[in-house]
């Protein structure tokens, strides 16, 4: 019993980690029918600038007081800095990589989505030397608490609140301001949403902000749960994070949500399967269950009724 | 109001505009017939900045607009109908008119009841999302998004398209009565009959060139146009 309460708890804070990079993608395919796989590695960057950005405040601020106060401040104002330097990465990421494509075939713009997904990866590669970094421990996400006999790290209990909660903000967003109802009309038709006047481009550039802003703080989570960060890093959790946007519906928001829960769910479960190797076949078990559900529900579980070739 | 000179519109190799040149005066309908493919959606899309014009240039009260994007465009007072009426069907009939005011940032109240005085079918509607109004219904709603915009000129593509003779009728009533209310119409239509009995001008398309014009009354007299248009 304990230890289905923690696997739980854990699988629960998983899903909300793939949650807020599923996001992003299902976001990016509802208004631009692409799919975005530099999304993953973006997520991967915001951790290295948390790495990154933590050391050089904490240097910078070490030389004006004490060593302790330093670093206790420096982790907010870090925190802070990865937040705005991955939104300011997403958004260049569109305008140089995407805009220039937007009339070409959604082809082309993949092609180029994959190409800085790879140009990321080189970057961190060449930035880091290939070596694996430690994440900053963050006061507070990384402390432990007993529950059900395991420590588990506050981290795994906050997710899933600061998830929903993010979540329940950005629904408003999109259902009740002027910016979400351009994204909604955006998403459906270019050509007539331009007619009533609407930039095409900003409400583009708004979506890869908050795309990139989740990611931002997913990030600040996951790492801090799975604190070596490599160059591949963002590989697997983008590509469940994109498993868990297809499960729940690809371009629908709470259908990634639901679906990053279950697979993270399911993912925790089968780990502890009573059998040799589940450990190890965790990944594609987490594919298996895609496939089913795909067989059945070919558009996702909130998918759209029409289906688009990719 | 709205003067277009020598205007070209390249289409991929092909000119499907080829050098027209027309006006739309202040407080009237004009209309724009002719057959498919003729360069009628074109010229609108052209004037609506969503195509830009190879040659020519288009002035509005004497303002050069030439090649403005879209939402300058609606900006600066021309708002379109487009064809098949492209109402967002996800959002709610209200919602779409709050977007066809999407530039303003001023009180919608007084153009929201505007728009339900002209067309009570829509108020009863209103939270309904637009996707499930039957083709009459969102082509009201097509034009009452427009008129959001408070455009000094609507221009309509083929508003009568698919729609049922007597609807057809209701549309035409509500164009006239709209035009009274003091916008400038620019109306194009394959329904030549309709157009012409409603319009004060009318200028004839054929392959991207403009062929005849004259008032309404004229051109539904013409012998030539009675011949390939009015099939009388």
């Amino acid at each position: 019993m304990e230890f289905f309460i923690s696997t739980l708890l854990f699988g629960i804070s998983a899903g909300g980690q793939y949650a807020l990079i599923a996001i992003g993608y299902t976001m990016v395919y509802g208004i631009l029918r692409l799919i975005n796989f530099a999304h993953g590695d973006v997520f991967m960057v915001a951790g290295l600038i948390g790495i990154y950005s933590t050391s050089w405040l904490t240097r910078l601020l070490s030389e004006v007081m004490a060593p302790e106060a330093a670093t206790a401040a420096a982790i907010p104002l870090s925190m802070v800095l990865v937040l705005v330097l991955t939104v300011v990465l997403g958004f260049f990421i569109e305008r140089v990589a995407y805009k220039p494509l937007r009339s070409a075939p959604r082809m082309s713009v993949m092609i180029s989505a994959i190409g800085v997904s790879y140009l990321l990866q080189n970057t961190a590669t060449y930035v880091t030397g290939g070596q694996p970094m430690t994440y900053p421990n963050i006061p507070m996400l990384s402390d432990t608490v007993p529950i059900a006999g395991t420590s588990i790290k506050w981290v795994v209990i906050l997710t899933p609140f600061l998830v929903v909660a993010l979540v329940l903000v950005l629904t408003q967003l999109i259902n009740h301001t002027k910016v979400g109802m351009a994204m909604r009309a955006v998403a459906k038709d270019f050509e007539t949403s331009q007619l009533m006047g609407i930039k095409i481009n900003s409400v583009i550039s708004t979506t890869f902000i908050i795309g990139s802003a989740l990611a931002a703080v997913g990030s600040m989570l996951y790492f801090t749960t799975y604190p070596a960060i490599v160059p591949t890093a963002g590989a697997m959790p983008g590509l469940k994070a994109f498993v868990a946007a297809v499960f729940g519906g690809i371009g629908s928001i709470p259908g990634a949500v639901i679906g990053a829960f279950l697979i993270g769910i399911c993912e925790n479960f089968v780990k502890i399967l009573p059998f040799e190797g589940a450990t190890t076949f965790v990944d594609a078990f987490t594919f298996a269950l895609l496939i089913i559900v795909l067989v059945f529900k070919p558009t996702g579980l909130f998918g759209e009724k029409a289906t688009d070739k990719v | 109001m709205l003067k277009i000179d020598e205007l070209k519109v390249r289409y991929g190799g092909i000119e499907a505009v080829k050098g027209i040149t027309f006006e739309v005066p202040e407080r009237q309908i004009v209309t724009l017939i002719g057959a498919n493919g003729a360069g009628k959606s074109t010229t609108l899309r052209t004037i609506a900045g969503l195509v830009k014009p190879a040659h020519g240039r288009i002035h509005l009260q004497g303002e050069d607009i030439t090649g403005l994007s879209p939402d300058r465009i609606v900006s600066k007072g021309i708002t379109m109908v487009p064809e098949g009426r492209h109402v967002f069907p996800d959002l709610t009939v209200l919602e779409n008119l709050k977007i066809g005011a999407y530039l303003r940032h001023d009180d919608l109240e007084d153009d929201i009841k505007w728009v339900y005085d002209l067309f009570p079918r829509l108020k009863e509607r209103s939270w309904q999302a637009a996707g499930t109004l039957s083709g009459g219904e969102q082509q009201m709603l097509a034009v009452g998004r427009a008129l959001m915009s408070r455009p000094k000129i609507m221009m309509m593509d083929e508003p009568s398209l698919g729609l049922a003779p007597i609807v057809v009728k209701g549309i035409f009533d509500i164009i006239r009565e709209i035009n009274k209310q003091g916008v400038t119409i620019l109306l194009v239509e394959q329904n030549a009959n309709m157009a012409l009995k409603t319009a004060d001008r009318g200028y004839v398309l054929e392959t991207g060139r403009i062929t005849l014009t004259g008032s309404g009354q004229e051109l539904l007299t013409n012998e030539d146009v009675k011949k390939a248009y009015l099939g009388t």
